[in-house]
């Protein structure tokens, strides 16, 4: 049962609250597919989404999914600027919260940005990516996807292909899926991977070793920029190493299924034919986003204040904080 | 001024290797006497030191004062206020205010401040290089004779290695330690806490250990070859430690320093977010914890100093990534630094030591002694006070520490400079808070 | 707070009930032709099972069903005590001029049942829409009454009614319960 008053990150949620959230979107599914669209049960709420990194996709699959609640879905998107330029995040957030929404959906560039805003402004806070940290909602329809497919969640080897050291898709991925009890293979080239990557997963420099016998490949968008930084010398040859090819997958398991958060760059991380293949679950992530995003907002909005306490944000916090000198 | 007598106290004087019940008679603003319990006579004002540690006054090498500039998170006045409240006689401040202290006339700004306030020393640090920009040497020679006691380009690390070699070179004709301060911006510059399992975990770009050992071998070997003094401020990484006694070990006139930040905190206090865990050199490991305390039982760490870093709540309280780095560390020092004397088995005088001789010596100032005829700048230091760290009470102007709500052990009774009484812990009230005020 | 229960119907008493309200549904309908079942959440899906198999039974059809989940419909979740879970709504086949019969086991206020109606309107446009419920306990709070009761019900405020099945908890019962005073 899925209690908090925030869904700031997978990170130290237990099994029960993270399949209770799957559960819940499952059963959300079904309204997508009606003639009417629609169920009333946020009527009259208002969900504002914060977007201060580009993203038409997440922003869309959120609004949709307030939509088809009957919430009124207001957008903004912020340009992207340090504090030092402009209305600091705190004053903007500040703004829209003396406005009562019922919910804030916040992506930004800043880890931690949402857990910034959940301690200091008044409604339920959805992260919807926070810089390289996590990216719940991703995750969750990720799994979600994982089990109508696969039909079930447990037991699995799941291997993550790309630039984990900036992935918050792969940190949310990783602690929902070891929670569940699952294996996790991290895949990539060593200056994309860091050595603490071993303590969340089995590393693989190489793309084969990484997927076989896999039951789940789950790609990574590459991104540009990273070649400028020397992280990479050119995407033809991070592609010609780690791009998911039919070679390639059918290493995996015979029924390994291959996913991506998209949007996907065709030819650098996953080959056009994979991409629209069987094996593909790329189209169903994404209806199946809106189910997840209905059930969090659907759940976050309606939250009973008493059923259960505030669980604090991080459950990392540190042990020196309150810890005596003597 | 009316002449002290401390009584009743354990003196710790590691430069006159002198540790026990001593009495300490202050007569015109120097130690008059230093002799055997009782035997001193009458003085104008008593200090009952029983129980406590009577040290040469303590002296911070290490601080930001932000005056001129940024007067709006400290100035020489609240800083040095900070300081005789946290049982310091001297600080030294660094270069990095606005305008660069990278002239006489900065320099002199500064000690005039300080001589207005009149309460802890300040003896301000000089820039390297023309404000601060790496490029070019600052008039080094007129800041001397305006009274700098060393150059820094604290704040920033000096990349251009040409640069840094000249400065040892030129500097030591001023018989001037170079402050380094370590830092390879090319691989640290984007990162805001250390590089490891923690900045992983929360998705934050990291500063990794090589970033300050890299420079840290740098600048050791360019002293082999230039000569003069280097001192490595706020050493974090056991790599660096190691680097410092070896370079010891060849006879290299290097001095190192650490933070009580550094040697109290590891990079989990960044929790969720932290900004008040937020500073450069970042938190490290636990090893490199353990690695600072073997630096500092074995000499190698020879000064621990603050770096104080005091910035306004409106650039700490926002997103991590654009937090300001730094907190303040003038008010929680001693608490932490005697935490290593009970609890990690550091000897008493090799505390000390670091924190007034040794400091001295490398700054080429007086005191650091409890000498008959030395400045009577003495610390007596209540090594069972307890109380709990609330900023808002802070005589800084700044509240950024990450040890908000500690229960501290051990505090400053009195703080004299100079014969003079400049901070004074009141004697426990009746519900046995004791009441701290500063007086003159 | 201790509680006090009365047995209102025992096992027996509850398949006459539904063996009744089954006879009067396929009277009033004339058969089965046309007829479909949906069933509440959640008591209401068994129910409305039991009612379709003795349909079929006396029929020789079996008419169509489905279960209807009300959480997304229902006006008083800011009052909930818990938080809503939601099972999900299957209705496998077009409603749209079909006589459809709601079945739900207790009918009080009359808010669930205006939910379900709610919910209903958004998949088509029935014929018409009768409410079979096992207990009708009275205390409207809306125009609502139903077509096939089985057992009427009056109770107080202060009560609360709760229908046990053999398939959920093993036997077949209603019960009354009030809380102890002092």
């Amino acid at each position: 049962m899925f209690t908090r008053r925030h869904l700031l990150g997978l990170e130290g949620l237990s099994r029960e609250e993270i399949l209770s959230l799957i559960d819940t979107a499952g059963t959300f599914k079904e309204i997508s597919d009606r003639d009417i669209k629609k169920v009333p049960t946020l009527r009259g709420k208002t969900v504002v989404g914060l977007f201060y990194e580009a993203s038409t996709r997440t922003r869309t699959s959120f609004e949709i999914a307030a939509k088809r609640l009957s919430a009124d879905y207001v957008n903004i998107s912020a340009p992207t600027s340090s504090s030092s330029k402009g209305e600091t995040l705190l004053d903007t957030a500040r703004n829209i919260s003396a406005m009562r929404p019922d919910a804030l959906v916040i992506r930004h560039s800043a880890s931690g940005a949402p857990h910034f805003l959940a301690k200091r402004i008044d409604c339920p806070v959805i992260n919807a990516g926070d810089g390289a940290h996590e990216h719940p909602t991703q995750a969750l329809l990720d799994l979600l996807t994982i089990r109508d497919k696969v039909g079930r969640l447990d037991d699995l080897t799941v291997a993550i292909v790309g630039d984990i050291l900036h992935s918050r898709v792969t940190r949310s991925n990783v602690h929902a899926l070891r929670t569940l009890g699952n294996r996790v293979r991290l895949v990539g080239p060593p200056t994309l991977l860091p050595a603490e990557a071993a303590a969340w997963g089995e590393v693989h420099h190489d793309l084969r070793s990484g997927v076989r016998d896999a039951d789940v490949v789950m790609m990574l968008r590459l991104q540009r920029e990273r070649q400028g930084r020397n992280y990479l010398p050119s995407l033809d040859e991070y592609s010609r190493y780690f791009c998911l090819n039919r070679a390639a997958l059918a290493l995996a398991k015979p029924d390994a299924v291959v996913m991506h958060p998209g949007p996907i760059n065709r030819g650098v991380e996953i080959a056009s034919d994979v991409a629209d293949g069987a094996a593909s679950l790329i189209m169903q992530q994404v209806t199946n986003g809106v189910a997840v995003r209905m059930a969090i907002l659907f759940l976050l909005v309606n939250r009973v204040r008493a059923a259960a306490p505030d669980v604090p944000v991080a459950e990392h916090a540190a042990p020196e904080r309150r810890r005596k000198v003597g | 001024m009316g002449s002290i007598l401390i009584t009743g106290g354990t003196v710790v004087d590691p430069a006159s290797q002198r540790q026990g019940a001593f009495d300490i008679l202050i007569v015109d603003g120097k130690i008059a006497r230093v002799c055997g319990a009782g035997e001193a006579g009458e003085a104008d004002e008593t200090i009952d030191a029983g129980g406590c540690w009577v040290v040469p006054g303590l002296i911070d090498m290490h601080v930001h004062l932000r005056e001129p500039g940024y007067e709006y998170k400290e100035t020489v006045q609240t800083g040095a206020q900070a300081a005789v409240a946290g049982g310091f006689t001297a600080v030294a401040c660094m270069a990095n205010t606005n305008p660069v202290n990278d002239t006489g006339a900065v320099t002199k700004y500064i000690i005039e401040k300080s001589v207005a306030a009149d309460l802890a020393r300040v003896y301000p640090i000089g820039a390297v290089s023309v404000g601060l920009q790496g490029e070019r040497l600052a008039e080094i020679g007129e800041m001397r004779e305006a009274g700098i006691v060393a150059v820094s380009d604290d704040g920033r690390p000096i990349m251009d290695s040409a640069l840094m070699r000249h400065a040892l070179e030129y500097s030591a004709m001023f018989d001037l330690a170079v402050i380094a301060h370590e830092e390879d911006l090319a691989l640290a510059g984007e990162g805001c806490m250390n590089e490891g399992p923690t900045s992983f975990r929360l998705g934050l770009k990291g500063m990794p250990a090589a970033a300050e050992e890299a420079m840290v071998a740098r600048d050791i070997a360019l002293l082999e070859r230039t000569g003069g003094r280097l001192h490595i401020a706020h050493v974090s990484t056991a790599g660096s430690v190691d680097l410092v006694r070896r370079a010891k070990a060849r006879g290299l006139a290097v001095t190192a320093e650490v933070t009580p930040h550094h040697f109290s905190l590891t990079e989990e206090a960044v929790g969720d977010y932290d900004t008040n865990a937020k500073m450069a050199p970042p938190l490290r490991l636990s090893s490199d914890v353990q690695a600072l305390l073997e630096g500092l039982r074995d000499g190698t760490i020879d000064v621990i100093a603050t770096d104080h870093a005091p910035h306004h709540h409106d650039e700490k309280d926002v997103e991590f990534d654009c937090a300001a780095k730094g907190i303040v560390g003038l008010e929680t020092a001693l608490p932490l630094c005697l935490a290593l004397v009970r609890e990690q088995g550091l000897a008493i005088e090799t505390l000390i030591r670091a924190m007034s001789p040794n400091p001295a010596r490398v700054l080429g100032v007086a005191g650091g002694n409890l000498a008959e005829g030395a400045p009577a700048d003495v610390t007596v230091i209540d090594p069972h006070a307890t109380w709990e760290v609330e900023p808002e009470r802070f005589q800084s102007k700044s509240r950024n520490t990450p040890f908000a709500g500690w229960q501290m052990t051990g505090q400053a009774r009195a703080t004299i400079v100079g014969g003079v009484v400049k901070w004074r812990m009141l004697e426990p009230a009746a519900n046995g808070r004791r009441k701290r005020s500063a007086t003159r | 707070m201790a509680t006090v229960e009365r047995q209102v119907l025992d096992a027996l008493g509850v398949e006459r009930a539904l063996a009744r309200i089954a006879h009067e549904i396929l009277e009033r309908n004339k058969g089965v032709d046309n007829l479909v079942f949906i069933g509440v959440r959640s008591l209401g899906v068994e129910i409305a099972q039991r009612l379709v198999d003795k349909a079929e039974a006396i029929e020789g059809i079996r008419p169509p069903s489905g279960i209807i989940d009300i959480t997304l419909y229902r006006d008083d979740l800011h009052r909930a005590s818990q938080t809503p879970l939601v099972h999900g709504t299957t209705i496998g086949f077009p409603i749209d001029d079909r006589a459809l019969v709601l079945v739900d086991d207790v009918l009080y206020t009359g808010r669930t049942t205006r939910a379900a109606l709610d919910a209903l309107m958004d998949f088509g446009r029935p014929r018409s829409v009768q409410l079979a419920v096992l207990i009708d306990r009275g205390h409207r709070e809306l125009p609502i009454r139903a077509d096939y009761v089985g057992k009427n019900l009056p109770t107080a405020l202060n009560e609360s009614v709760e229908v046990r099945l053999k398939e959920r908890d093993g036997r077949d019962e209603v019960v009354l319960i009030r809380a102890e005073e002092g």
